[in-house]
């Protein structure tokens, strides 16, 4: 029992740590110390100059806090939900995007960008299209009688597919000197365009979402175990397993409106879990989700520094995410047999 | 452990003719099977004859399209699943999950009926773990990975975690294949000793001599029906063999115990004096 906690306190401490860090990152570097400052200060523990205190304030919480905040929800709502989708389809290698999520979000984000640029429209459409395209995955699984899992697979493959192919046809007609970079950029995924009051709102939907998937920690055990035994277990497997694909549909969605395509994440960062504390999803999902928004955290932190202006988040979690699942693989194979 | 667990018995099983068509293809035409605690009930019949699907609607995974299935005298469909897993417990044929659970995480699932869904499992249902993990014999693969255990272990640890289930009734899917010699003397065994604490036992097989070895009732499943139910002695025997299976042996008899030889080579391997 004591197992159970401790990996998952750690960890969260970790995360704490690494938002302040996050925090302290920047074009305008800041002291931790300073950080500490301000943070007493807006406790009213300590006084602060107001001049400094409103350029603290502007840059800690105007600029950097929505980034550092986005980067910690959409990294633990893409781990989570990927480590509940390997559960749910008995798969190690299967990310969030399986049905079609993260093909049908770009396709949709895409054609905001096209119809009008309007970063609403274009967020909506991400996130309906995302939904869309796992009705599209789920609609072909169910065509054919009873949705097994490898119906659902292959209706996540025709679906992205379609998704795919609709999002050329939008690159094809964008303009190529305005909309076209916008699409493309957006599709590398950026954490620049989060606003606090967004991040707001949208942190409640995706922090339901993982509570949901948390919560399915033990039937997602049983399911691992196949989908017969985990009936005769008691479990209703059809309703768990679509509840996991609402929750973490819904939440991947949201992670695409608000940050774009940021791929690996759902994939390495259950492994390096599993790594950990064992393949138990009541210790898993909370450790993935703790750890993927460190993840995201430390790849953001890059994005912003390595160069002088910032590199697309996805292309750092692609470029850290092969090596580390290199390394996982080595030391997970023996399981997989 | 209470041992009220001990004592309980196993509430009746009953299929009551019952049809089941796959995809239009009749598999089962008026099949009825009983089970009563303090027996092991063996079902015998080719590939492809119905057993599993028998066995499926026996545990309630699918719903027989004519006829019902009662436990305790009502309909099995007007149980909750986790009602139904509190009196029945399913072993199903080896089988391998992609992740590397430990062998004792597997048997804790068990609890899952008793404890529900959303509460982790407590130190009560890990000390019930330990003891049938320790009453099979495989208390020392407690923290191994259940992916990296022979398929002999892999059995047992399904068997434990049927126990830890508390269901009085075990519904097993062909449980000797893929056991050495060793290992299937064994379950054997401890299937016979726990129809005697009054569990219910109910088992698919291949093998007539198991059946024969092993039970206290043999039913026969041809051509979608139960074509022969009674005492093993009575049921297994050379005619309903060679009507079931389409080869034609002959019975030797050795003290209590029958085998069975193909009719043909019997000369050089027969005797047992």
């Amino acid at each position: 029992m004591l197992s159970c906690i401790k990996p998952t306190a750690l960890l969260l401490s970790a995360l704490v740590v690494a938002i302040m860090l996050s925090l302290t990152l920047g074009r305008y570097p800041l002291p931790l110390a300073d950080l500490g400052h301000f943070l007493l200060a807006v406790l009213g523990l300590e006084t602060m100059a107001a001049e400094r205190f409103n350029l603290l304030h502007n840059l800690i919480v105007n600029i950097r806090l929505p980034r550092v905040l986005a980067a910690v929800l959409v990294g633990a709502a893409l781990a989570s939900s990927g480590a509940a989708y390997q559960a749910v389809f008995r798969n190690p290698l299967v990310s969030p995007g399986l049905l079609g999520v993260l093909a049908g979000a770009s396709f949709g984000a895409a054609l905001g960008l096209l119809l009008s640029g309007n970063w609403w429209l274009t967020q909506i459409l991400s996130f309906g299209m995302g939904l869309l395209a796992v009705g599209v995955g789920l609609g072909v699984a169910n065509l054919f009688g009873r949705a097994s899992i490898v119906m659902l697979v292959l209706g996540g493959v025709i679906s992205g597919a379609l998704f795919s192919s609709l999002l050329s046809i939008v690159k094809y007609v964008a303009d190529p000197y305005n909309q076209l970079p916008a699409i493309v950029y957006w599709l590398m995924g950026s954490l620049a365009l989060a606003d606090l009051q967004q991040i707001g709102w949208i942190s409640i939907p995706l922090l339901l979402g993982m509570a949901v998937l948390m919560s399915l920690g033990r039937a997602l055990d049983a399911l691992a175990m196949g989908d017969d035994e985990a009936n005769s277990l008691g479990v209703p497997v059809t309703a768990v397993r679509y509840g996991v694909i609402a929750a973490a549909t819904l939440i991947s969605a949201l992670t695409v409106s608000i940050a774009g395509m940021i791929g690996w994440v759902g994939l390495i960062i259950p492994h390096i879990a599993r790594l950990i504390v064992g393949p138990g999803n009541m210790r898993l999902l909370p450790v993935s989700t703790c750890l993927g928004a460190i993840f995201l955290l430390a790849a953001d932190g890059l994005a912003r520094t390595v160069t002088t202006t910032e590199i697309p988040i996805g292309i750092v979690t692609e470029q850290l995410g092969i090596p580390v699942f290199l390394l996982v693989l080595h030391r997970v194979r023996r399981g997989w047999a | 452990m209470s041992d009220n667990r001990q004592q309980r018995a196993a509430l009746p099983l009953a299929a009551r003719d019952l049809y089941f068509a796959y995809r239009g293809r009749p598999v089962l035409t008026g099949a009825s099977l009983s089970l009563q605690s303090g027996e092991v009930v063996s079902l015998l019949g080719t590939n492809g004859s119905g057993k599993s699907t028998l066995l499926r609607l026996l545990l309630g995974f699918n719903t027989p399209h004519r006829g019902e299935v009662l436990l305790a005298g009502k309909p099995l469909h007007s149980y909750r699943r986790r009602q139904i897993a509190l009196h029945i417990a399913y072993v199903p044929q080896m089988h391998v999950t992609p992740f590397p659970y430990p062998v004792r995480e597997v048997v804790v699932l068990g609890r899952l009926p008793a404890t529900g869904l959303g509460r982790a499992p407590s130190r009560s249902d890990y000390e019930i773990v330990d003891i049938m993990l320790e009453r099979l014999g495989i208390a020392h693969l407690a923290k191994r990975a259940y992916t990296e255990i022979s398929g002999g272990e892999r059995q047992l640890t399904l068997i434990a975690r049927a126990l830890a289930q508390g269901a009085r009734t075990l519904v097993l899917d062909e449980p000797m294949t893929g056991l050495d010699y060793g290992h299937q003397l064994r379950l054997i065994e401890r299937l016979c000793g726990l129809a005697a604490e009054g569990y219910a036992v109910l088992k698919t097989t291949h093998h007539p001599e198991h059946a024969l070895l092993a039970s206290t009732r043999v039913a026969l499943l041809c051509d979608g029906r139960i074509d022969a139910d009674g005492p093993p002695a009575t049921v297994v025997i050379p005619s309903a063999i060679e009507r079931l299976y389409g080869v034609r042996v002959e019975a030797h008899r050795c003290g209590p115990h029958t085998s069975f030889f193909p009719a043909t080579t019997v000369a050089d391997s027969s005797d047992c004096s």
